[in-house]
């Protein structure tokens, strides 16, 4: 396992030398989509919160960031800081809302508040240019390193994503995430035995709201362009399908999702122009026959065919 | 005076067009205990059917019934064949029913285009009323009786028929219901094609108010949404009180801040789930 690793890693830093530019930027995309699905994951896969509201985060810290430089010409080393801390404090407050409920009640709720910030970019014009979004950006030059070609950025964002999976796994790793696991499983036992359920599950989703926001800044900066689209339910969705779709409450199952999310809507929308017809049919049918997703299902295949060793151990550890 | 006087008639306009969309919506999560994310597609194929009902005969309320029965009966077969082979797995419902939502409006737009298409308020509630000498326009207040005889039907049905109280029966406590001998799977059905049919006469009725445009279901499913947030879950009462302070916010917020109409959305919704998460009429919380 330790030796795939430093393949993986080797392939995905020599990349840029040997791929064109379509396939770095296609890359670069996965990258993003991927830190964006594995913030979710934290509240799908490891607190047993299921939230149809996530692109609220990536979307707030994106205009946030178009908006800052665009009416008030702050630049990128400011505008970032600023980006994420203001969405970070809203998935705060969001937080604070919705675990007011938890299951079906907090679906819906996460839901209602992202459809409300949606229905807001398309209104406020004054602020968001509503339909036309917000054009006319660049993106930042840290250390004065141009970020404008394909590669350049492909680094960049490769690096943000190793620090943000990495600091993900940590997360997950630490006592804290043991918690965390705790109050999905059992809340009540874990509420007797003296842990704040709803604490714990409130830090989640602030931490699963800054790394959100985080995808939302390499968003902007890959694009140079925010839509209200990208707050939209359809992006709600095409992340949790990710999330689902891969394997959640594993570290790697959202990573793959999000990258088939990204392979299926690049390549079929080519061919096909109906990208909510086709997300609509691949929901349906991973809910029926894939409801583990695939590398939680991977493994239990593994295990079966390496000697049968305790396959249900497998499938209940990812 | 005059703007609060309208204002507030289409603030009940409204009320009543969401009271029509939310009481399906709550009658399934009381029951079924998921929340069928399909409802604003449902409002929306509603309005459209009724679109294409009303080019073949141009009656609004036989275009509503259509609406009812078509969307009915495809809340129907989705329920008995796609949402009952997930049974006792509401996460699963729920992510299907939005898979659902995404297909329905995107064929939306295959079938009857991007552009918005008006529908035309029947000849004979075209002209304003005067009440008071204030012309009152006559097509919402129609709609406000529609919402509120349907309100009473329902009332009816589930509080004065054999079919009310097996729901009933099934929402307090399912497993009890099944020993005793109430068919609780026929009642999903039931109630799921109740809902949808609702949905979809919601969205006939709806049409000369709000048009028939893409973006229609979701425009209307969070509305829905924090209706039933607000009213709480498996409240019919609920509901009803729910879609009126959501109509009047909405309206009142529109006309008076345009841009921020959506976020005063919120503070009602914030304010109930602060004190009250089970919302104002709930008993359990969602």
């Amino acid at each position: 396992m330790r030796s795939a690793r430093w393949i993986v890693a080797l392939v995905l830093v020599a990349l840029p030398q040997f791929a064109g530019e379509f396939y770095v930027n296609l890359i670069s995309q996965i990258f993003i989509a991927a830190i964006f699905a594995s913030s979710l994951n934290l509240l799908v896969g490891y607190a047993g919160l299921t939230s149809l509201g996530h692109a609220s985060y990536l979307g707030v810290s994106a205009y946030l960031s178009a908006w800052l430089y665009l009416k008030l010409g702050i630049g990128h080393w400011l505008s970032a800081p600023i980006a994420l801390a203001v969405t970070t404090v809203m998935a705060g407050f969001f937080g604070w809302i919705a675990l007011r409920a938890s299951g079906l009640g907090f679906l819906m709720i996460t839901l209602a508040l992202s459809q409300v910030l949606w229905g807001l970019a398309y209104r406020w014009s004054a602020v968001t240019n509503g339909d036309n979004g917000l054009s006319g950006l660049t993106r930042p030059q840290p250390f004065g390193l141009s970020l404008d070609s394909a590669s350049a950025f492909y680094y960049f964002t490769l690096i943000v994503v190793a620090v943000a999976i990495g600091m993900m796994a940590k997360f997950i790793g630490s006592p804290f995430g043991a918690a965390l696991k705790g109050t999905r499983d059992q809340p009540r036992r874990m509420s007797a035995l003296g842990h704040d359920v709803r604490r714990v599950r409130w830090i989640t989703f602030v931490y699963a709201g800054f790394w959100g926001a985080v995808s939302g800044l390499l968003y902007i900066y890959y694009h140079k362009y925010i839509h209200p689209t990208s707050l939209s339910l359809t992006n709600s969705a095409e992340a949790l399908l990710g999330v689902i779709a891969g394997g959640s409450g594993t570290l790697v199952g959202p990573i793959i999702g999000a990258a088939i999310v990204v392979l299926l809507k690049n390549y079929v929308s080519a061919y096909v122009e109906r990208w909510n017809m086709l997300l609509g049919f691949v929901f349906v049918a991973i809910v029926l026959f894939m409801p583990d997703g695939l590398v939680p299902g991977v493994r239990r295949l593994w295990a079966r065919v390496t000697g049968r060793r305790k396959p249900t151990d497998a499938a209940s550890n990812s | 005076m005059q703007f609060w006087v309208i204002q507030t008639l289409n603030s009940l306009a409204l009320g009543g067009l969401l009271f029509l969309l939310s009481a399906g919506f709550s009658l399934i999560f009381g029951l079924m205990r998921i929340a069928n994310l399909t409802h604003g597609a449902f409002f929306m194929l509603g309005t459209y059917i009724g679109v294409s009902a009303l080019r073949v005969f141009p009656n609004l309320w036989l275009a509503a019934l259509a609406g009812a029965v078509v969307v009915g009966l495809f809340g129907a077969l989705l329920e008995r064949f796609v949402l009952r082979s997930l049974g006792g797995n509401a996460l699963g419902q729920v992510l299907l029913t939005l898979g659902v939502a995404f297909i329905i409006s995107d064929l939306c737009l295959i079938v009857w285009g991007g552009d918005p298409i008006p529908v035309q308020t029947p000849d004979y509630l075209r002209k304003p009323m005067l009440i008071a000498g204030l012309p009152f326009p006559t097509y919402r207040l129609v709609v406000v009786v529609i919402a509120l005889v349907t309100a009473l039907l329902l009332w009816l049905l589930m509080e004065r028929t054999r079919l009310g109280a097996m729901i009933r029966a099934g929402v307090d406590d399912m497993q009890m219901a099944r020993a005793v001998g109430i068919p609780v799977s026929k009642l999903f059905t039931i109630v799921f094609c109740l809902g949808a049919a609702l949905a979809g006469a919601g969205g006939v009725i709806g049409g000369p108010i709000l048009s028939a445009y893409p973006g229609l279901d979701a425009d209307m499913l969070p509305l829905a949404l924090i209706v039933v947030i607000l009213g709480g879950v498996g409240s019919l009462v609920g509901a009803l009180v729910g879609s009126f302070i959501v109509g009047f916010v909405y309206t009142f917020g529109t006309a008076l801040l345009p841009d921020l109409a959506y976020v005063i959305l919120f503070l009602p919704m914030i304010f109930v789930i602060a004190f009250k998460p089970t919302g104002l009429f709930g008993k359990v919380s969602a």
